[in-house]
Order: C-alpha cells, then sequence, then structure tokens
C-alpha cells in the first residue's frame, strides 16, 4: 500500500510540475520545437530544473542500500546505442512534432481538452500494442 | 521570445525532478511515463497497481492547480485529425522501440550521464524541429 502512495504521490508532484511548467500545453511544447516560428526555449528550461534535481536527489537515493518499500534499484542497465533506440526515437520525435504531446503531458492533459486528446491516447496505446504484439522490434534489429 | 517563461519553466521542472526523485526514493523505479504507462499493456497484474496510482495522480493534478489558481491552464491543441491519430501511433511505438520518452531518457537518463539516453534525446529532439519546420514550410508558413 506504502507503494501505491508513494507513486501516486509522485505522479500527482509531477503532473503538477508539468502544468505549473505549462508542458501540458501542446502550443507551448511546438514553440520550442518551431525553431523558424517565435521560438520558446522554455522546454530546456523545464528539462534543466528536473535534470538538476534529479542529479542531486538519484545519488543521494543511491546512498540507501535499497529503496523504501521495494527491495532494489532498478537503474537500467543497458547502454547499447543501436537501430531500435535510433528508430524508436526518430518515430516518437516525429510523432511529438506532428502533435505537440508526449506521453507525460498527454495524461496530464487529458481532462483538459476535447475529444482530440483523448484520440491522440487512445492512438497511442495502440501503438504500445503494436511495439509488444508484433515482432516489430525483430524487423529493426534484422 | 515573447511567450518564454524561464521562472515556471524551471520550478515546474524542479517538481519534476522532486518527483522522479521520490519515485526512485520510495519505490526503486525510474520515472519513464512511457514505461509506466507501456508496462501496464505488458507486464503481469502484480506490477499494475503502482502504475495505476502513479496515472492517477497525473490525471488529478491539473484539476487541483486549476482549483488552486480559479482558472484552467492553456490548452491548445491544432493538430488536423490525421496528425493527431498518425502522431499517437508513433509516439506509441516509437517510445517503446526507443526505450524511452522525454521523462526516461531527458530526465532519468540524462541525470545518470547515460549516452545511450544522450543519443535518444538529440534524436527525437532533432526529428520533432524537423517535422515542425517541414509541416511550417509545407504549410506555407
Amino acid at each position: 500500500m506504502n507503494r501505491n502512495l508513494a507513486a501516486g504521490l509522485s505522479g500527482l508532484v509531477f503532473g503538477i510540475g508539468l502544468t505549473v511548467s505549462q508542458m501540458v500545453n501542446p502550443a507551448k511544447v511546438l514553440a520550442f520545437l518551431d525553431i523558424l516560428g517565435d521560438w520558446d526555449p522554455s522546454l530546456m528550461f523545464v528539462m534543466g530544473g528536473a535534470l538538476l534535481v534529479t542529479a542531486g536527489g538519484y545519488r543521494l537515493a543511491w546512498m540507501r542500500p535499497a529503496p523504501l518499500y521495494a527491495e532494489r534499484f532498478q537503474v537500467p542497465t543497458d547502454t547499447s546505442i543501436d537501430r531500435k533506440l535510433a528508430l524508436g526515437a526518430v518515430m516518437f520525435g516525429a510523432g511529438w512534432g506532428l502533435v505537440g504531446l508526449c506521453p507525460g503531458p498527454a495524461i496530464a492533459a487529458l481532462t483538459l481538452g476535447g475529444p482530440k486528446i483523448w484520440v491522440f491516447m487512445l492512438a497511442m496505446l495502440a501503438g504500445m500494442l503494436i511495439h509488444l504484439k508484433t515482432p516489430i522490434g525483430k524487423w529493426v534489429e534484422a | 521570445m515573447e511567450n518564454f517563461t524561464p521562472w515556471s519553466a524551471l520550478a515546474g521542472g524542479a517538481l519534476i525532478g522532486l518527483a522522479t526523485v521520490l519515485l526512485m526514493f520510495a519505490n526503486g523505479r525510474i520515472a519513464g511515463i512511457s514505461g509506466i504507462l507501456g508496462g501496464l499493456l505488458s507486464r503481469p497484474t502484480g506490477d499494475s497497481a503502482w502504475r495505476l496510482w502513479f496515472i492517477g495522480g497525473m490525471l488529478v493534478a491539473p484539476l487541483l492547480v486549476t482549483l488552486a489558481r480559479g482558472s484552467a491552464p492553456d490548452f491548445v491543441l491544432q493538430a488536423d485529425w490525421w496528425a493527431v491519430i498518425l502522431g499517437g501511433l508513433l509516439v506509441g511505438v516509437g517510445t517503446r522501440l526507443g526505450s524511452g520518452c522525454t521523462s526516461g531518457h531527458g530526465v532519468c537518463g540524462l541525470s545518470r550521464l547515460s549516452l545511450r539516453s544522450l543519443a535518444a534525446v538529440g534524436i527525437f529532439m532533432a526529428a520533432g524541429m524537423v517535422t515542425v519546420t517541414v509541416l511550417r514550410l509545407a504549410l506555407g508558413g
């Protein structure tokens, strides 16, 4: 239960951060990606603020032998920069640029907009299922 | 750069960092949203509860901010229907294939000085900028 409450609190604070920084607004995100337009570097400051806190906070957290409510820290160990990573990032970036939504803001903004954001969420889940149910990862590797 | 909002961006970013650290400190997990969401589709049910709680917290957040401020946050989604559907599909497949999005690679990965995440962030930001620029030129902007 503590584990779930901690996750809920983390999601809540994460969502407040996305809202305060206006990253839930697709137009704000697109203004960062639109380098030929009226460029808005705010997104870099959001990432910068998050990185500063996380870089310090992670190191503090890892000084403990284990997390509070789990047996061990689960940190990715994969260091490969391969075709899957590159193609995945190209696809994600293209989708991000088409709409101005990435997964976090897509969830947080579900209650803010009309039907389009729900359709985006359904299409995103469908994309995740396509990756899960088809051998697309293997095709890319081959 | 008349819409540049450095202070609210930094403050919101710091909150995102705080949430990210909390999830590691309490549960030992990376706060990558595409991974948390994607895990609901692929993992055994025993690993689902905390993911749903996290997503629930995210959903409530803008409503709380709206209550506190007395006005809803700006939300402008101008993309056409075809772009919404294609964009959603690309974000879904791409984040799973590339093992992460803006939060997982951009915040968690970069803070660990992961070169893999740095490569992913460079590529998806470039792809996003190219896409927006191509759309702008195609639409005669």
